[in-house]
């Protein structure tokens, strides 16, 4: 099975907007669990409202308004373009489709990972001396990690599939916005085009398996490392 | 350098307010559940901030409530070992102990590492993890962990209270050893006579949120008003006693103030003096010498105070010799043998068992 150029950029794009798409997001994803799993504050049941709402939203709506947030003359989107940053119908937009899709997966399984963290170790370490930042680094984030990778995980994966917030912010623009399911969506829009879907499917097939395999191998590493294998 | 508290905190209808001081050596804080021990302890660790005022250790003030000072945990230099151990998981035990060195202020000593592991015995445990540990083994990592943060005051919230006997016996002998090498007041809270009676240079027993009784170990342990607070069944008193030497057929000679004793199962040298626990119950009155006993361990006794309890039963605390020993009768046995203050009789002492295992630092606690 060969691909076509245009196969391969729409499977080397969807994994470049994926690994940004995490990336970018991870760090906003772990403070917002923290604060959502150890912090009381005003609001807070609104915020995590909020932070879940793509996961609720139709697809289309949430691209939708990210349409209308960050396209060119969106109340965000003018202001990014003054500043020379366009994300509108670019593959930095779909990245930001993606992260906005998964976020709520992320902050979910960190949340719970944090939760599971018992605070009266985060005690031990203050009574030992260890300020805030050094209580997280050295007892919270390790015991957090099995979480994180779980969080990364679903959050890959959900942008690696994403497709109605992407189509609907960034369109479907060979090479520089079509990802793996929006190249299956354009073989299947014109005759003859079944062979190249299920190469396509196929394709994400394997790449979902190899995750998921990957990301096996990672969490029994990290578990044994924090000793609870 | 002395722990000063006087702090009030109100929590789920419940009132805490204690004044209290705690000097070099062991202080123990003693009280049945809910009587605000561990409320206490987090409070001079600053786990937990009182409603009202002060908690200073030496010169340094941790807590005002009327000036707003609040000195963060981190900075207090409080050491805390807790009763469930709290190891972190996620480090082997060398990291373990290691774990404060970095926030003191030269670092890591590397002497008193060694020295400290060879002391708890933890030589053999530094490479692995805590899950792998077994109760008196965690215990022993969160000593160390504690003492090498270099704390100036350690507390230990009933650091045995999760062990069973057996571990409970493997552990002692390290917590002695370290009292007998720590420079700082150690702050240990129980509600295990037992444990007290053996550790203990002072005492500080709560009740309902107050200081009820407080002084030396040998003071409390021997007031008769006491007994109710401390349990019918484990009051008694404490006293030093000297190894005269050991017989052959298993019985050791043991010197006090107040006369000469044998007991089984001491394993100290001869010359060195060891301390015992003579519990109230085990101690029987005689006006008239005793003759024909089981027993050889008669005292001559002058009876100093009698306090009668709601109960059948009186306290009764006697002079022997420089020490004071309590004994526990019914109220019908006082009557009928007139006994007040004053009057001489003797004192039978029942020797029924001794903890296995020998103490450093001189100290061997008995259950007479």
């Amino acid at each position: 099975m060969s691909l076509t150029a245009a196969e391969w950029a729409a499977l080397s794009l969807s994994l470049k907007v994926s690994f940004w798409a995490v990336l970018i997001s991870l760090p906003f994803a772990i403070a917002m669990a923290w604060l959502l799993a150890r912090r009381d504050f005003p609001g807070k049941s609104l915020l995590s409202a909020l932070v879940h709402l793509p996961l609720v939203l139709p697809p289309v709506v949430t691209g939708y308004l990210l349409l209308l947030t960050f396209g060119k003359t969106g109340a965000v989107g003018a202001w990014l373009n003054e500043i020379g940053i366009v994300l509108a119908f670019r593959w930095t937009g779909a990245a930001l489709a993606a992260a906005i899709m998964g976020f709520p997966l992320m902050v979910r399984a960190i949340r719970l990972a944090i939760e599971s963290v018992d605070p009266k170790l985060e005690e031990a370490a203050e009574t030992l001396g260890a300020g805030r930042a050094a209580r997280f680094t050295r007892i919270t984030l390790p015991l957090v990690a099995p979480g994180i990778l779980a969080g990364v995980v679903l959050g890959f994966a959900k942008a690696m599939g994403e497709f109605g917030a992407t189509i609907t912010f960034v369109a479907n623009i060979p090479g520089e916005t079509q990802t793996l399911p929006s190249a299956i969506y354009a073989f299947l829009q014109v005759p003859g085009g079944e062979e190249g879907a299920i190469r396509l499917t196929l394709l994400a097939v394997g790449v979902a398996i190899g995750a998921v395999l990957i990301s096996e191998w990672l969490a029994r590493r990290v578990s044994q490392r924090i000793g609870r294998a | 350098m002395s722990l000063n508290v006087d702090i009030r905190h109100a929590f789920d209808g419940f009132k805490l307010h204690v004044t209290c001081t705690a000097g070099s050596g062991v202080t123990a804080i003693f009280g049945p559940s809910g009587s605000g021990k561990s409320t206490l302890v987090n409070a001079i660790a600053g786990l937990l901030t009182p409603d009202e005022g002060r908690i200073s250790l030496g010169e340094e003030v941790l807590f005002d409530q009327a000036q707003a000072v609040h000195i963060a945990p981190a900075k207090r230099r409080v050491g805390y070992v807790f009763q469930d151990g709290r190891l972190f998981p996620h480090m082997s035990v060398r990291d373990n102990i290691r774990f404060g060195a970095r926030y003191t202020s030269g670092g890591l000593d590397q002497a008193e590492e060694t020295r400290l592991v060879e002391l708890l015995g933890l030589e053999t445990l530094l490479t692995r993890r805590p899950g792998t540990l077994s109760g008196g083994e965690k215990q022993r990592v969160a000593l160390a962990r504690a003492w090498l943060s270099q704390p100036r005051l350690l507390l230990m919230d009933e650091p045995l209270a999760a062990l069973d006997e057996p571990r409970k016996d493997e552990i002692f002998p390290y917590l002695e050893r370290l009292r007998d090498v720590a420079q700082v007041p150690i702050i240990y809270v129980s509600h295990n006579l037992a444990e007290v009676a053996r550790l203990a240079d002072d005492l500080i027993v709560l009740q309902s949120g107050k200081v009820a009784l407080s002084g030396t170990a040998e003071t409390v342990l021997s007031d008769p008003k006491a007994l109710p607070l401390l349990g019918v069944r484990e009051a008694g008193a404490i006293l030093p006693a000297r190894v005269i030497g050991h017989d052959a057929d298993g019985l050791s000679r043991l010197a006090l103030s107040g006369g000469e004793i044998v007991l089984p199962g001491v394993s100290a040298a001869p010359g060195t003096t060891i301390r015992l626990r003579v519990l109230a119950q085990d101690v029987l009155l005689s006006r008239d010498p005793p003759r024909g006993l089981s027993s050889h361990n008669v005292l001559p006794v002058t009876v100093e105070t009698l306090h009668r309890g709601a109960g059948p039963g009186v306290a009764v605390r006697l002079r022997a010799g420089e020490d004071v020993l309590l004994a526990r009768i019914t109220a019908r046995a006082a009557e009928e043998m007139e006994l007040a203050p004053g009057a001489q009789c003797h004192a039978i002492l029942n020797a029924t068992a001794v903890p296995r295992g020998s103490i450093g630092g001189g100290a061997m606690p008995l259950k007479i």
